[in-house]
């Protein structure tokens, strides 16, 4: 059997910035990862009726319009909805250190700030998908 | 328990479960023990579910021609299947499957279903699970289901095997035309769309495609030629009526279903046939790198290998008829 680990990388909200987005989807490619970009603007039901759809393994947001506080939980909330709350979910993005709690109480297994190496969020996927 | 897995996870596929399937084609991907199981359960030969075919030059618009496509279809009270595949990277492996940036117009539609592939070494355009991925497709009622190649250049020619119809894109302003002649990307169109049909060397493009096209011998089998803008619009539904001809000029149901199950058929063997050889010269010499260290030293040579296995499958077949016998 030949698994690949396949990655949802997702902008939701109205901010273009997407050369996080782009850097990390390239990374965990790099990494021998399969990963789906969808582009910038994309609703919450968007994201997860493509990360359903394409079975994937983890949903990676990023997002700096400052609007993670209600696009992330709600992505959360419509994946556990459509039967994906096995999906394991991690955000990116310009987020202060006080909304990170919130976030992961909503679901968020790990939120990677402005800094955070490329490497970091490869290892954070390769140890989860190893307990998951 | 096996078998009830098997019906559970088919019965899902059947039931239009979008979870179920997903989880389903990446067993067929991931080449999953349980997937020849499934695949059993859900096959129907004269299964409708018309594959139209997308191929052409990375770049070409093919995406975005998709992309209007399953607006059309959408529009028509179609449930769409969409499989769109990209490169894998032959160094790590990886992906980037980025095909649904362009279909986001039908992002949230419950209607459509598409799905990403990496090629994952395969060959020639698609990726070896493709054809069986489309038989899951058909099994929850997807139809049609467009299948998007990766970008192609002079002989990836596997989508005019598998597709019921295929479109190859073309755009002006590439040059040199000596390529498209070269090797059979032109032979292999249904219908050769021109898309950006608005950008200058639209006209040339014109010309030199359907002089190409004069040269071919049976002229009946000659493909409609169509001009469109796949970003506009302009020009899609001339491509969706040519379509609709070509479904009704195209052969009967036993037909296709025949052709269908010769094509199944024929890669089982090759994948089935390798996979037995492979494992026999290993088992023969300890490790298929054994078997090169052998030839090196002079022990033996490829090409008595190839005899040995010859060999052994006629052996295995002599086997097979004792005990029937017996």
């Amino acid at each position: 059997m030949d698994r690949k680990i396949r990655v949802l990388i997702g902008k939701p909200g109205l901010d273009g910035h997407d050369r996080g987005a782009k850097y990390i989807a390239r990374a965990l490619r790099d990494a021998g990862m399969e990963v789906i970009y969808t582009g910038i603007r994309q609703t919450p039901e968007a994201i997860v009726n493509a990360a359903i759809q394409e079975d994937v393994d983890f949903v990676g947001l990023s997002l700096l319009s400052g609007a993670h506080n209600h696009l992330f939980p709600e992505v959360a909330r419509l994946l556990n909805e459509k039967g994906g709350s096995d999906i394991i979910l991690f955000g990116g993005g310009v987020i202060p250190e006080e909304d990170i709690p919130g976030l992961k109480k909503a679901g968020f297994k790990a939120i990677f700030t402005p800094g955070a190496s490329s490497s970091e969020v490869v290892d954070f996927i390769e140890q989860e998908i190893q307990t998951h | 328990m096996l078998s009830s897995e098997v019906e559970d996870l088919a019965g899902k596929v059947r039931s239009k479960d979008q979870r179920g399937m997903a989880r389903v084609l990446s067993m067929v991907e991931n080449g999953h023990p349980l997937a020849p199981p499934i695949l059993h359960s859900l096959y129907n030969p004269e299964r409708s579910g018309l594959t139209i075919g997308i191929t052409g030059y990375p770049g070409a618009g093919k995406s975005t021609l998709t992309n209007r496509l399953i607006a059309y279809y959408r529009k028509h009270g179609c449930k769409v299947g969409v499989i769109a595949v990209d490169p894998s990277s032959p160094f790590s492996g990886g992906a980037l499957l980025g095909d649904r940036l362009r279909m986001q117009d039908h992002a949230s539609d419950p209607g459509v279903f598409i799905r990403s592939m990496g090629n994952r070494g395969h060959l020639g355009g698609l990726s070896g699970t493709t054809r069986d991925a489309l038989e899951v497709f058909a099994a929850a009622s997807y139809d049609p289901v467009l299948v998007e190649t990766m970008g192609v250049g002079q002989a990836e020619v596997e989508i005019a095997s598998l597709a019921d119809i295929t479109l190859l894109v073309l755009v002006p302003g590439l040059g040199d035309e000596v390529q498209t002649m070269k090797a059979g990307i032109m032979e292999i169109g249904n219908i050769i769309v021109l898309n950006k049909a608005d950008r200058p060397g639209i006209e040339q493009l014109e010309m030199f495609v359907n002089a190409s096209l004069d040269l071919i011998p049976d002229q009946t089998l000659r493909p409609t030629v169509i001009s469109c803008s796949a970003l506009s619009g302009e020009g899609i539904e001339k491509l969706t009526d040519a379509i609709a001809n070509c479904v009704s000029f195209g052969t009967g149901r036993r037909v296709i279903a025949r052709r269908r199950t010769k094509l199944i058929l024929r890669s089982i063997i090759r994948e089935k046939g390798k996979e037995l050889a492979r494992k026999h010269v290993s088992d023969r010499y300890g490790s298929i790198e054994e078997a090169i260290e052998s030839i090196l030293e002079g022990k033996t040579t490829p090409y008595e290998i190839g005899e040995m296995l010859s060999g052994f499958l006629e052996n295995k077949r002599e086997n097979e008829n004792e005990c029937k016998r017996d």
